[in-house]
Parts: structure tokens; sequence; C-alpha cells
């Protein structure tokens, strides 16, 4: 089924604010999910579920948050990320804007790529694909 | 005796719905503090019903083997307040389950009539929660407990 960014965009700030208590005009493209919004890990279950049921898609465990990745040891060096761990994270995330992050790889800035954006570009893809 | 707040299922269909009820007491002594000369049944221990009866389902849905846990409750909205003599019925549905985890819509009944909506996502925390790690034996759901749910008649395979 066809369907426009901005159709996404509503539905995905639907979800968002039925799974987060939110209001809708928190609700902006570059708010990030737990910084912005208050997501906590569990919401993170809850709002797959609801994309899922939302667009009739199937939603991969890994594949729109990638916490293999982001737990992996491997790719963590004093607290940054390594440069192939940034690599791994960026095949994986296709969806994600980088921008910001790369210029400081920080692990606990990470939470900070899960943003309303990340959730849009994701459905949109899928959708098309 | 662990914590227990349904007394029996009435109906079980594995992996899509279960039906639970509950007679409320007065020899629960909790009533007597809740309130004092005005018993009511607590709306927090009515979601615990429903997530023992929705988290009973889910975990049979994978033979018991995986450690359900109640995540968050998405709704829970309520019509009025359950006194005791009254019978509860939750009725729980299936309406997503993943291997890490599994969503819930419920219905409690209050002597036939609607009296609350609860639904709830529930965590399969081994497969969560990356980097903790949770005891091998399964503390969910014990051998005890399987033991009581055969006398429900709910289906729990034999290793």
């Amino acid at each position: 089924m066809a369907m426009s960014r901005d159709d996404v965009f509503s539905k995905v700030k639907e979800v968002l604010v039925d799974a987060l208590g939110v209001d809708d005009d928190e609700i902006k493209e570059d708010a990030t999910l737990t910084g912005d919004l208050g997501a906590e890990s569990i919401d993170f279950l809850d709002i797959v579920f609801r994309l899922e049921k939302t667009f009739s898609i199937k939603i991969p465990r890994g594949e729109l948050f990638p916490d293999d990745i982001l737990n992996n040891p491997e790719y963590v060096e004093g607290g940054k990320m390594t440069t192939k761990g940034l690599d791994t994270l960026k095949k994986a995330m296709p969806h994600a804007d980088f921008t910001e992050f790369q210029r400081d790889p920080d692990v606990a800035k990470m939470p900070n790529l899960f943003t309303v954006k990340t959730i849009v570009n994701y459905v949109t893809t899928k959708m098309a694909a | 005796m662990r914590w227990i707040w349904i007394d029996k299922f009435t109906h079980f269909e594995s992996g899509r719905r279960a039906t639970a009820i509950k007679n409320v007491s007065l020899a629960e002594e909790h009533l007597h503090d809740h309130f004092p000369a005005y018993p009511v049944m607590p709306a927090s221990l009515i979601v615990e019903g429903m997530a023992q009866t929705a988290g009973i389902l889910v975990g049979e849905a994978r033979q018991f083997q995986e450690k359900v846990i109640l995540a968050k409750v998405k709704r829970a909205r309520f019509e009025r307040e359950v006194r005791p003599g009254e019978q509860l019925r939750y009725e729980a549905e299936i309406e997503q389950v993943s291997p890490e985890a599994a969503s819930t819509v419920g219905r409690v009944f209050v002597d036939g009539e609607p009296l609350a909506e609860i639904d709830i996502v529930f965590s399969h925390i081994d497969n969560n929660m990356s980097g903790l790690s949770f005891p091998e034996e399964n503390f969910v759901f014990t051998e005890d407990f399987k033991s009581l749910l055969r006398t429900y008649n709910v289906t729990v395979d034999q290793k």
C-alpha cells in the first residue's frame, strides 16, 4: 500500500502519543524518543507492536532498534563507539541520521539516534518495499 | 503459596484467549484495610488478576519456556468498585506475540456486567534487556506453579 511520508508521520505521531502519553505538539521530527519524549526501554517493545499493527508490517527483531549492535562491547572503546562499530551501525540503521552522532560517538549519546524521524524513515522504507 | 489473584480458568484456548474467574471474599485480609468499614477490591489487584490471566496465556503459548514479566500496563479503565461477594471474570486475548514480547487485550466483568478494560505488554526477559542475565531456572513459572495450573486443566507439557 502506497503511503506518503506525511501520512506515515501522522500515524507515527498517533502511535507515540498513545504509547508514551505525550501531547501531539511534542512529536516533532527531530524529537528523541528517550530524551525528549521520555520513552523507557519497555516502551520500545510497545512501540514496535503498535507500529506493526498500525501499518500491517512485520518488524524483525533488531531491525528498527538494533540493540545487539548497540550493546556489543566489541564496538566500544573508552566509552566511544569504534569506527568499525559505527560502520556496522550505519549499515544496520540506514533510517537513522548519523550527522550529529558521528562527530562524537559517545555511547551515552546513542539514544539520540532514535528520533521520530528515524521511525518515520524506517516505516516509509518498509512500506515502499 | 505464591501471590495468585485468580481462582480458576474456565476457558483456555492455547495461544489465543483465556478466561479466569476470581471470587472476591471478605476473608481476604487486605479488604479490611481497604477500606475500614467499606471493603473494596483495590483496582491494582484487578490489574494483577488480568496480568496473571494474560501472563499465563502468554507463557503457555511458548510452553512456559520464557520468563514472562509484566512490562507495561498500556491501558486500564474501570467502570465501578468491586465489593466482597462479587465474582470477577477476566477475559484475556493475545494481540501480538514475538520472540521478545507479547501484547494482550483484556476485559473484566463483574457478575456479568462490564467492569474494566486492561491492555498489557509482557516482556520475555531472557530475550530482552541485553547485558543483564537472569537465573537459569524459570522463577516465573516454577514447578509448583505448573502443578497448580494442571489442576486448572491448563495444558502444561511435561519435560
